[in-house]
């Protein structure tokens, strides 16, 4: 394994020194592991806090900031943060209007963020939480976890934070959570897989001409092992799971995600596939991001997150948005 | 079974747990994300450290501030669901300096009660519960047989290292190797292998502080 770090245990504290060497927008509580706006809380706004496991920079650290997050809370690499964390996060930037958690579903962040939003109300802070689960690689059931969290994650931080600066209600903000989440599905395949820094192993074996298709966000298995494939084909296989679960039409807004160890040049080829299959199924692509937004520290491969738009949704992606990972319009 | 008892069994599981800490770490690798030796690991290092210099004049403050150590300083799943687990004990042992046979036992089916009520698992789901719930009940068995307390441990070690065992052939419905389906059978659960890690250690622990026992 090589890796950029000082040691296999500090990578986390390490990282966010320099998010916060780099960022004066942002403070940053380097021992507790809690990213704010400077300035403190918005007074009479809604805020916002996410977290999870590091290692999917720029998720979620990446988007504190004006138009979307106002707290992020960093894990230990891939495991959920802590209610501690959680807590000092919420009591940080709770402006007197609530304060929305937005989780992915995951049974470690859910239940970490589950015993935070107790101890905020044991102090008074009301608190709303939205858990997200657009993975369509996984069965949604009963029986299981359910849907995984991941890219729609983005989707929501951005459209609930472009509610909240306009002084939308906790109720209002939560809702427009909940249907982003609801409106959108996600698909990833991956070619390579992730190292964590303190196991210093790769996660999961795969074969130079094999790919993991519908993995996790962790480097967790996906639907199946199959041999690599065009990038035609892997955009197609990707859609036509989205598409099975909620038919493209209409507008829709459209990330082509990589999962760390991607380059653009492939994740733009990507999009070109992902683009043509879209609108060759009548849907029309409203907006897009193409980059790596929620990566899996070092593993190649990509992820296609779909949300169908509404006007209003339109209008709240295209509100401005002033945070390291995401800018526009202001 | 006091408080030194009690600190004695946590010093056991964290050593059982650094040693094993690799061999958590695969089986998590293999169906999850590869950080449960990691995690826990960590947990019972924050454990012991906590316990250092903290009083606890109770069986059931011993247990209490572990549970309470693990909650926020672990994160993960294993995090709130060990630390339910150790809490729940705790509170179940109440005020008493020492802890008789069978307030063990209410304590660790009130480890149980705990960890289903938080993680809503069943037996058979491939979780931690696998372990757990065979082991108490055995205890519970041999105690209400009347056996003498090392055989009562011994019980239910061997019951948490079977229950363990038998997560290989089922596949998960609770955690994250459920997102996996039927991949997830042949694999050992993870959190099921370190409880029996924890729980063997409890029988250890008893033995070393009583050899003779």
């Amino acid at each position: 394994m090589k890796k950029l770090i000082n040691s296999a245990d500090s990578v986390v504290t390490d990282a966010l020194a320099g998010v916060a060497a780099a960022h004066p927008s942002l403070a940053v509580d380097i021992e507790n592991k809690v990213i704010t706006r400077a300035g403190g809380p918005t007074q009479g706004k809604v805020a916002l806090v996410s977290g999870g496991g590091s290692g999917h920079e720029p998720l979620h650290g990446g988007f504190v900031g004006y138009g979307m997050l106002d707290a992020a809370c960093p894990g230990e690499v891939f495991t959920s943060p802590v209610p501690d964390q959680m807590l000092a996060a919420t009591k940080a930037v709770d402006g007197g209007a609530g304060v929305l958690h937005i989780v992915k579903n995951y049974t470690g962040d859910v239940l970490n963020f589950q015993m935070a939003a107790e101890l905020a109300s044991d102090e008074d802070i009301e608190v709303v939480s939205v858990v997200v689960n657009d993975d369509v690689a996984v069965q949604d059931s009963l029986y299981t976890a359910g849907r995984r969290g991941v890219g729609a994650t983005v989707f929501v931080e951005k459209i609930a934070g472009a509610l909240a600066e306009r002084g939308a209600s906790l109720s209002e903000v939560a809702a427009v959570a909940t249907e982003v989440n609801e409106r959108s599905r996600s698909f990833g395949i991956a070619l390579t897989s992730c190292t964590v820094p303190a196991a210093g192993k790769p996660t999961f074996d795969i074969g130079d001409t094999e790919i993991e298709l519908g993995v996790g966000i962790h480097g967790e298995p996906g639907r199946s092992r199959a041999p690599l494939a065009s990038a035609h084909d892997l955009a197609a296989a990707a859609l036509d799971a989205i598409n099975s679960d909620l038919p493209l039409a209409g507008d829709v807004l459209v990330m082509v995600n990589g999962m760390g160890g991607t380059p653009l040049i492939e994740l733009y080829l990507v999009y070109n596939e992902v683009h043509r299959y879209i609108t060759g199924k009548g849907a029309s692509i409203a907006r897009n991001l193409v980059g790596n937004y929620i990566t899996s520290l070092e593993m190649q491969g990509f992820s296609v997150t779909v949300c169908q738009l509404t006007n209003t949704l339109t209008e709240l992606w295209d509100a401005p948005v002033d945070t390291p990972a995401l800018r526009w319009g202001r | 079974m006091d408080s030194a008892f009690f600190r004695a069994w946590l010093a056991q599981a964290a050593a059982v747990i650094e040693a094993q800490r690799d061999h958590l770490t695969q089986l998590d690798a293999a169906i999850g994300d590869a950080d449960h030796g990691i995690n826990l690991t960590r947990g019972f290092t924050a454990i012991l450290a906590a316990l250092d210099g903290a009083s606890t004049p109770t069986a059931g403050s011993v247990l209490t501030l572990a549970g309470s150590t693990l909650i926020s300083k672990v994160g993960g799943a294993s995090g709130p669901l060990y630390g339910m687990a150790f809490r729940s004990a705790g509170k179940a042992l109440k005020e008493a300096a020492d802890a008789s046979p069978q307030e063990l036992a209410a304590a660790l089916d009130a480890a149980l009660a705990g960890v289903q009520k938080l993680g809503a698992a069943k037996e058979g789901e491939k979780t931690m519960v696998d372990a757990l719930a065979p082991a108490a009940a055995a205890f519970n068995e041999a105690l209400a047989n009347g056996r003498p307390e090392r055989e009562a441990l011994d019980a239910l070690a061997a019951a948490a290292s079977a229950g363990a065992q038998a997560t290989i052939s089922m596949q998960a419905l609770k955690g994250r190797a459920s997102y996996l389906g039927p991949r997830s059978v042949g694999h050992e659960d993870p959190g099921a292998a370190s409880t029996a890690l924890i729980l063997g250690a409890l029988r250890d622990a008893f033995v070393q502080e009583e050899p003779g026992r």
